[in-house]
C-alpha cells in the first residue's frame, strides 16, 4: 500500500540553509545537503529546497547545491522557487532535481505548467499554492503570490483543479493563516483541495505537534505533510512523527 | 563499464551516482558504440514511452541494446525503462498504433487506472514509498537482484503507467491495481519499475545486487 509521506522542507538563500537550524550533531548547520541526509537517516520520504535567493548569481548557487543534491543524497528532492520559464526549470532538472515546484510564474502564465509537464513529465512539476482564506468566508481561500505579498483573486480550489489538468503531477499548498503559528494544519482548505484533485496533495503550513501531522492525513485527507521548523530545531524527530502516524493506523513508511 | 543510456529522458546523474557509490564503474553515454562496448546496460528515466522510444529508435540506442541483450549482456530498466522492455505503450499512441518498445516481453504498458475494482479513488501519479511484495524463497536464484530484500520492503515510486501482467513478474506492487513491479527475463535481463537510486538504503541494496550479476556475467 502506498505510503503517506513526511516531508521536511528547507529554505536555502545563496546555497545555504537560513531561518535557524538547531540541529545536533551537525558540522555545517548551514549545508542543505548534510541536513537532508540527516533526514534521510530519520526516514524522511523526500525533501523540498525552497530558494529565497533573489539574485542570479545567487540563483546559481542553487543550482550548484541542486547539482550536489543529486550526488549525495538518496532521496527524492524537489526544488521550488523562482522559475520564471520552462529554461529555468530545464536548468535544475537537468542539474539533478527530482522536481520542481512553480508557484507565482504558474499563476502568471498557467501554459508554463502544461508546457513544462508535456517537457519533463507530470511527475516532475509540482504546482504550488499559498491560500488565505477570504475574510468572512470561511469555505473560501484566495490564492497568494510573490511569497505571500500579492493577493491574485483566484480561487485557491478552483486554481488547484485547473493545475491538475494542466498537468502538474502534485500540489503543495499551504495556509497563510497557518504557516507559523504552530496552531495545525487548515485542515477545511486541505480537504477542500485534497477533494477537488485527482493528483498528490502535500499539506503545508501550521504543524506544531504530532497530532497535527495524522490531522493533516486523516481530516484534511492530504497525501503528504510538510514541516519546516519543528523539525530544524529538533522538536520532533521524523522517526517520531512517523511513529506516531503509524499508531493512528496511517500507512507509513518506519 | 556500465553504460547508463541518456535518451534524453531526465535524472540520469543520481543513478549513475546511486551505481557509483555501491562501487560501480558507470557513465552516461548517449552512444549507440559506447552501449555496445558496454558490460552491462542501465536504462533509466521517466516520462512518455513515445518520445522515448522516438528518440531511442531514431539514435540507434534501440538497436544497439537489442543486441547486447541477444548477447546476455546484463540490463536493468528503472521505471520507464522497464516499461521499455515491453512490446507496446499506449502513451503517445497516434491513430490505434502504438509506440514500440524492446519487445523483450509482449504486451502493452498502459496507465494506471483511477479507481479500483470497488470504485475506490486512487491518487494519479502514483507517487511516494510503496511496499513490494514477492515469494522470497530461494530469491538469491530466483531474482538475485531481490536478495537481501524482504517482501514488504518500500521503495520509491513516480509515475501513471504501469507494466501489464506478464509471466517474467517476481514482485509486484499494490496501488489502485496490483502490478508488476520486479519482472526478470531469463538470467541476466531485470526491469524494475521503482527508482533504487532515490530509495535509500533498499535501492542501494538492490543496485549492489545488479552489480554483482553484472561481475557474474563477467565470470
Amino acid at each position: 500500500m502506498l505510503t503517506k509521506r513526511v516531508i521536511p522542507c528547507m529554505d536555502v538563500k545563496d546555497g545555504r540553509v537560513v531561518k535557524g537550524v538547531n540541529f545536533v550533531n551537525l558540522r555545517d548547520a548551514g549545508d542543505p545537503i548534510e541536513l537532508a541526509q540527516r533526514y534521510d537517516e530519520q526516514r524522511a520520504d523526500e525533501v523540498i529546497f525552497l530558494d529565497i535567493t533573489a539574485t542570479s548569481d545567487g540563483r546559481k548557487t542553487t543550482v550548484d547545491m541542486a547539482s550536489r543534491a543529486s550526488e549525495e543524497l538518496h532521496l527524492p528532492y524537489c526544488v521550488g522557487g523562482g522559475f520564471r520559464s520552462v529554461d529555468d526549470i530545464r536548468t535544475m532538472i537537468a542539474a539533478g532535481a527530482d522536481k520542481v515546484s512553480i508557484n507565482s510564474a504558474a499563476i502568471a502564465d498557467p501554459s508554463l505548467i502544461t508546457t513544462a509537464a508535456a517537457a519533463f513529465g507530470t511527475q516532475a512539476i509540482l504546482c504550488a499554492i499559498d491560500a488565505k482564506q477570504v475574510p468572512g468566508n470561511p469555505n473560501k481561500w484566495e490564492v497568494y503570490v510573490h511569497g505571500g505579498r500579492k493577493a491574485t483573486g483566484i480561487d485557491a480550489v478552483e486554481w488547484a483543479a485547473e493545475a491538475a489538468k494542466r498537468g502538474a503531477g502534485e500540489i503543495l499548498l499551504t495556509s497563510m493563516d497557518r504557516d507559523g503559528s504552530k496552531d495545525g494544519f487548515d485542515i477545511p482548505l486541505t480537504r477542500a483541495v485534497a477533494r477537488a484533485v485527482n493528483i498528490p496533495v502535500i499539506a503545508s503550513g501550521g504543524v506544531g505537534k504530532l497530532e497535527h501531522f495524522a490531522e493533516g492525513i486523516l481530516e484534511g485527507e492530504a497525501d503528504a505533510v510538510l514541516a519546516a521548523s519543528v523539525f530544524h530545531f529538533g522538536e520532533l524527530t521524523i522517526r517520531e512523527v512517523k511513529e506516531y502516524m503509524a499508531s493512528c493506523g496511517i500507512p507509513v513508511r518506519l | 563499464m556500465i553504460a547508463v543510456v541518456d535518451y534524453c529522458k531526465g535524472n540520469l546523474k543520481s543513478v549513475e551516482r546511486g551505481l557509483r557509490g555501491v562501487g560501480g564503474d558507470a557513465a552516461i553515454t548517449d552512444d549507440p558504440a559506447v552501449i555496445a562496448q558496454a558490460d552491462a546496460i542501465v536504462l533509466p528515466g521517466v516520462g512518455a514511452f513515445k518520445d522515448a522510444s522516438d528518440t531511442m529508435q531514431a539514435t540507434g540506442q534501440m538497436a544497439a541494446i537489442r543486441d547486447a541483450l541477444s548477447r546476455d549482456v546484463p540490463f536493468l530498466g528503472i521505471c520507464l525503462g522497464e516499461h521499455l522492455l515491453f512490446s507496446e505503450g499506449a502513451e503517445g499512441s497516434d491513430a490505434g498504433t502504438n509506440p514500440s518498445g524492446l519487445g523483450i516481453i509482449s504486451g502493452v504498458v498502459d496507465r494506471l487506472p483511477e479507481t479500483d475494482a470497488q470504485g475506490k479513488r486512487y491518487k494519479i501519479p502514483h507517487v511516494g514509498w510503496n511496499s513490494i511484495e514477492f515469494d522470497s524463497t530461494n530469491i538469491e536464484d530466483t531474482c538475485p537482484l531481490l536478495a537481501g530484500i524482504k517482501p514488504g520492503e518500500y521503495f520509491y515510486f513516480t509515475h501513471s503507467f504501469c507494466a501489464p501482467e506478464n509471466e517474467y513478474t517476481v514482485a509486484t506492487t499494490t496501488h489502485s491495481i496490483t502490478f508488476p513491479s520486479v519482472v526478470r527475463v531469463g538470467t541476466w535481463i531485470y526491469g524494475v519499475q521503482f527508482h533504487p537510486e532515490k530509495s535509500s538504503d533498499a535501492g542501494a541494496c538492490v543496485l549492489k545486487n545488479f552489480l554483482n550479476i553484472v561481475r557474474s556475467a563477467r565470470g
